[in-house]
């Protein structure tokens, strides 16, 4: 039995992997369709880990940052945070809107939309796949996004699930397109009657 | 030679002068910035929630709560000399990150956690005398130790110092 993340035993810590890694796959598709590309995925990485440790992947608490938070609930309750870096944000708004960056510092309102839909895409694949190996029905709320500090986002789904201990489920992932490379990182957060659920619903013991 | 002293999240220290204590990114966590004037020494807790209260379980971090946190800043802050009747606040953050809609919680967590900063300070007759709270972005809060300012920059490079 466990109450927090950091009592998962190896096995439970298997399956989020593998949700993650399928999750993955689910989100590498949806991208490359709407980048009209073919992209590949790095076999993602699925960590639990420590708050700073995941800041720090991102480059620091500082790190200027756009966070996507999509909230997911029904028979399955968190919330999924889908980080990009300043750099990889502006590329990929770039193709995505085919225009020409005006202004190196800030992203318009039509960048900042294809941001937002793009987190709501890939965390929408996360929740898909959860939704698809377990058979649980789960909604998501719409995607809100905003640009700050790493660490000043992050702490947004940790404050949420405060109750959860000071870890947190990071997924790290490349996209390698033939035009373009982006890495991304989700911090994905469920309730731990659903982690407990999920477990269940894919024959572990708890 | 004065030193950074960093303070992480769900954290607390104390240092003295001539040294400066940091805390970076703060979204809707709260920096609490506790001095004595007459002894220069002050202290820093980056809290992240409003009440240890609401929590049972036994083993709690008391540095992530508003109420735990604050109480055991100002213990150590006597322990090393400080008058409670001199310490005085100097409070930032508890910005509101995502412009959620709805009774979330995360919409409304940074406004709670300022309330009950303030609430607990007043309980302890700690005076506020100074704070950069609410809005919608992260703060980086240096609390210089030797002059007492509390210096709080975001992204956008507004730089203020109080």
């Amino acid at each position: 039995m466990f109450n927090n993340y950091e009592e998962l035993n190896d096995e439970q810590l298997d399956v989020l992997r593998e949700i993650g890694n399928i999750g993955a796959g689910n989100a590498a598709t949806a991208l490359a369709t709407i980048l009209n590309d073919r992209v590949q995925i790095s076999l993602p990485k699925v960590k639990i880990v420590d708050f700073e440790s995941a800041v720090n992947s991102l480059g620091g608490a500082e790190a200027m940052t756009v966070g996507v938070l999509v909230n997911f609930l029904g028979e399955a309750n968190g919330l999924i945070m889908f980080l990009l870096n300043m750099e990889d944000a502006k590329g990929i708004t770039e193709l995505l809107t085919h225009g020409h960056e005006e202004d190196a510092e800030q992203l318009s309102e039509l960048k900042l939309s294809a941001i937002r839909e793009i987190g709501n895409i890939l965390s929408s694949s996360y929740i898909n796949s959860i939704a698809t190996l377990t058979g649980l029905r789960i909604e998501v709320s719409v995607p809100y996004v905003a640009i700050d500090m790493a660490g000043a986002l992050m702490s947004v789904p940790l404050i949420e699930f405060g109750t959860l201990g000071d870890k947190v489920m990071f997924i790290e992932e490349d996209f390698v397109g033939e035009a373009h490379q982006l890495k991304s990182s989700i911090i994905l957060f469920a309730e731990i009657d659903t982690l407990k659920t999920i477990m269940e619903r894919l024959g572990l013991e708890l | 030679m004065s030193e950074l002293v960093v303070v992480g999240i769900s954290d607390c220290k104390m240092t003295r002068n001539p040294n400066v204590l940091v805390t970076h990114a703060l979204g809707s966590c709260v920096g609490i910035c506790l001095y004595d004037r007459n002894i220069k020494i002050g202290g820093l807790a980056h809290i992240m929630l409003p009440d240890s209260t609401q929590f049972v379980q036994t083993s709690i971090n008391r540095m992530k709560f508003a109420d735990t946190a604050i109480i055991d800043l100002i213990q150590s802050l006597l322990s090393y000399g400080a008058d409670i009747r001199r310490i005085t606040a100097k409070i930032a953050g508890g910005a509101q990150m995502f412009a959620v809609q709805g009774n979330s919680q995360i919409g409304s967590i940074g406004i709670r956690n300022v309330e009950s900063v303030k609430t607990i300070l007043r309980n302890q007759r700690i005076s506020i005398l100074a704070e950069d709270t609410g809005l919608d972005y992260g703060r980086t809060v240096y609390f210089d130790v030797a002059t007492g300012l509390m210096k709080v920059k975001s992204l956008n490079n507004i730089i203020c110092e109080m």
